[in-house]
């Protein structure tokens, strides 16, 4: 009897020190790696530096934010650096040919209409998400080579650029743009029906079915919001180089999802914050900003960040095992 | 050797023309806490058809599967060929020429039948396979007497000639034991009788069968010896030809009346109005295939049958949870067509599942979330939560169910049994339904939540509200509820009044209504 009361209460000491670590280990890393930054070079603390990692990394801070609920959700998005291109490009196009502002208007659309496609398709044929994605990132990746006719498409007009390059103060208009956009999932995600129904489909599909939620519709609604988020990245993004290109966004989906996953959201589904995904994103930036201030060989690089990758993954199947 | 003590004179004598390959002696088994086998002691004799009967719960099951190696013992010893063992799972069994078939069979639907048999065991050369599964097949299909196409996918196949496959792949590992735990539930009279020529046949060339079941025909037929279980414990092991069904009916029932007070009843119903539910020739793919019954506004009614005679399938397909084929739905005398979850809950009908952990409960979050679940609507204003109100709605319900520990943010992950109940109970009784649908309410829960659970239902009908009690212990049926109908093989086939019978009456009405449904199937 005593020892299977220690058993227990050992059990929940190990589960607390795992969510402890699935939802602090991104943000103390992050501490660490700044001070460790800090101490071994005096390039690394200076508005400058930190100003643009935090601007180069807005565009997919944007799409982890939005991935996370897509994986809380308990399915993957892999065509959302396509629906990324798709966006850049039409934003490009119709910028040149309508009207700057039509352009970045549009990109979120696009973007959310191809994540749209994507609910429907998952939810229609019943096939998991991550074949689903793979497939429409393909197609999608497609439809934005024909648009451009594989050409690139620039657009210098100062109607267009604003959103990339623009600043108040020290502040871009960009990173502004990201910190709404991550209250706002954050908000819907906690304070929400539809978000209190992703986190019920996640963490059990068929308790949510049995409770009268339309698990189908739930889904749509997440992959909508991650395809208009993959839209608004790409607007700010395209705004920034002033550039749209069928190739853009090429690798940003695998990004994004090893930002949430770094960031403690379980690959399981039905946990996670918005927030930490987005301290994943600068978790992985400052690993790479650090590495070209110490002038490291970058070998090193992909090494560390797959290291974290796995040892964020492990946590999250360790708090699943128990 | 030590021979069983409970072993009559018939096996008695045959136990000294050969030692038992398979005995138990002393084997209990607690499940946190539970104790669902108490001292069992059985020999299993080479060569004979050993039948394990009894009410649901007995314990058939259980001593099946310790044999297989899916249960370890709590205590107890298992004697194997003459040796006792102490590290024992399937794979370790199955070395030893132990296999199990279990209810749900474990093929591999896209694979071929010669895949299947030899899954594992493939002949290979430096890693390559050698191909000779046909031949081999060939060998032991004729041993076993089928006709079975080896190049069929395993999931295009009948569950009799899966069955097959099954028993095969034992062959194949030259099992010399085969448990099979009620193999003939999903089977049509025809192939419940060919099953048993394959067993006897296995029979003859030496294998030992354990025959766990709950059809005392097919039992009777095919059985050399068979156990009688009630409540844990081996009422008596006697060779087949000395029973007859009216027999074992007597050994299963005769448990004493358990010392549990039930909450009184609430008051009869009226019955002259429309009635809250009604079903009318319900059937679904699932398995249901005729279903009647009627529920008046404040009546407790219970559903008993057997494990597996579609209790559970008849309340999903009223709740939407699965689709029907046929029949109609009225509540409150309106027709209730296009049936979903969602549309149940908007006409008051809620539904707490049999399984809490796995269909009742989001586990990764906690209490509150978990009870608004169902009507969170209700708490939103604009698309998002009344944080508050929702809040207050969970205490009250927590605290009418005295669920602990009663923080409102619970991790209820972390919750026992009965309490994860009682936040269940909570959650479908948030929004006052008029109809509650209650699959096994109080399996697996401590006293104290069983209790709390009793007067809940006692309370949610004086309020008005009718009540479909689905519970595997017919005494609880017949402690709580007004009016019962028993269900066998997907039908209701008749209705009980508590009032004036008995749990004993029940069983034995329960075990001859599967013998006169199954000689109906076949006619």
């Amino acid at each position: 009897m005593t020892t299977s009361a220690r058993g227990t209460e050992q059990g929940i000491s190990v589960a607390a020190a795992l969510r402890f670590l699935q939802t602090y280990a991104v943000a103390v890393m992050i501490l660490v790696l700044m001070v460790l930054l800090s101490l071994s070079s005096n390039s690394f603390l200076t508005v400058q530096n930190l100003i643009n990692i935090l601007n180069q990394n807005t565009p997919l801070a944007i799409m982890a934010a939005a991935m996370t609920l897509v994986i809380i959700c308990g399915g993957f998005d892999l065509s959302v650096a396509a629906i990324f291109a798709v966006a850049s490009v039409t934003a490009a196009w119709l910028a040149l040919n309508v009207h700057p502002y039509a352009g970045l208007m549009a990109a979120p659309l696009v973007g959310m209409l191809l994540g749209f496609v994507n609910g429907l398709t998952i939810t229609t044929l019943n096939i998991h998400s991550f074949l689903a994605t793979l497939a429409t990132g393909l197609v999608y990746r497609g439809i934005a080579i024909l648009i451009t006719g594989g050409t690139l498409l620039p657009v210098r007009l100062d109607d267009f650029t604003w959103l990339g390059r623009g600043r108040i103060g020290v502040v871009f208009y960009a990173v502004i743009v990201l910190v709404v956009f991550a209250v706002a999932l954050t908000i819907l995600l906690n304070r929400s029906t539809i978000g209190r129904k992703i986190l019920a489909v996640g963490g059990n599909e068929e308790a949510a079915i049995l409770s009268g939620i339309r698990t189908k519709r739930v889904k749509i609604v997440a992959f909508s919001i991650n395809g208009f988020a993959a839209g608004l990245a790409a607007a700010i993004a395209t705004s920034r180089i002033s550039l749209g290109q069928a190739t853009a966004g090429t690798g940003m989906e695998l990004e994004a999802i090893a930002a949430v996953i770094i960031g403690g959201t379980s690959i399981y589904g039905g946990q996670g914050a918005v927030w930490r995904s987005v301290a994943g994103v600068f978790m992985l930036a400052l690993i790479n900003n650090g590495f070209n201030i110490l002038n490291a060989d970058p070998f090193y690089k992909d090494l560390t960040t797959g290291l974290i990758i796995v040892a964020a993954v492990g946590i999250s199947a360790a708090g699943r095992r128990r | 050797m030590a021979a069983g003590t409970e072993v009559e004179t018939g096996q008695a004598a045959r136990a000294e023309a050969s030692a038992p390959c398979i005995s138990l002696s002393g084997v209990s088994k607690s499940f946190s806490g539970v104790e669902v086998l108490r001292d069992v002691s059985i020999d299993f004799l080479p060569g004979e058809i050993h039948g394990l009967i009894g009410e649901n719960g007995a314990g058939k099951s259980t001593v099946g599967k310790i044999v297989g190696g899916y249960y370890s013992r709590s205590s107890g010893d298992l004697m194997v060929f003459g040796e006792s063992v102490t590290q024992w799972d399937p794979p370790l069994a199955l070395a030893r020429g132990v296999a199990m078939m279990h209810q749900e069979l474990q093929l591999v639907p896209a694979l071929s039948v010669a895949e299947n048999v030899f899954l594992g065991i493939e002949h290979s050369r430096v890693g390559f396979l050698v191909g000779d599964e046909d031949r081999r097949l060939a060998d032991i299909a004729a041993f076993a007497g089928f006709d079975l196409d080896p190049a069929a996918t395993a999931g295009s196949l009948s569950i009799a000639d899966q069955q097959k496959v099954e028993i095969m792949r034992a062959l194949a590992r030259e099992a010399r034991v085969i448990v099979m735990d009620e193999p003939t539930s999903s089977l049509t009279h025809d192939e419940a009788e060919r099953l048993h020529g394959v067993m006897r046949k296995l029979r003859d060339r030496g294998c030992t069968i354990i025959y766990v079941s709950h059809f005392l025909d097919h039992v009777l037929d095919v059985c050399d010896t068979v156990t009688v279980m009630r409540d844990g414990a081996v009422i008596r092991t006697s060779p087949a030809a000395n029973e007859t069904k009216a027999s074992l009916i007597a050994a299963m029932i005769g448990r004493p009346a358990a010392d549990v007070a039930y909450p009184p009843l609430p008051p009869e119903p009226d019955r002259t109005g429309t009635p809250l539910l009604s079903v009318r020739g319900l059937v679904t793919s699932t398995g249901v295939r005729g279903a009647d019954l009627h529920l008046w506004p404040g009546e407790i009614v219970g559903l008993v049958g057997l494990v597996g005679s579609g209790r559970t399938e008849i309340a999903r397909a009223i709740f939407g949870a699965d689709a029907s084929v046929a029949g109609m739905v009225t509540v409150a005398g309106e027709v209730y067509a296009d049936r979903s979850p969602r549309s149940s809950i908007e006409r008051g009908l809620a539904m707490v599942p049999e399984d809490r952990r796995k269909q009742g409960l989001v586990l990764t979050q906690t209490v509150r979330p978990n009870i608004t679940l169902p009507h969170l609507s209700a708490f939103a204003r604009f698309g998002l939560v009344r944080a508050g109100a929702e809040r207050s709605e969970a205490r009250r319900l927590i605290d009418y169910f005295g669920v602990q520990p009663g923080h409102v943010d619970g991790e209820v992950a972390n919750y026992s049994g009965g309490n994860q109940q009682k936040v269940v109970m909570g959650k479908w009784i948030l929004g006052d339904p008029r109809i509650v649908i209650l699959d096994e309410p109080s399996r697996g829960v401590d006293i104290g939540a069983r209790r709390r659970i009793h007067e809940f239902i006692g309370e949610t009908a004086r309020r008005g509200a009718a009540i479909l009690l689905i519970s595997s212990e017919i005494e609880e049926v017949l402690g709580l509820a007004h009016r019962a109908y028993t269900v066998s093989g997907g039908r209701v086939t008749g209705e009980i009044v508590p009032a004036e019978t008995t749990v004993d009456e029940v069983i034995w009405r329960l075990f001859h209504e599967q013998g006169a449904d199954k000689a109906g199937a076949t006619a």
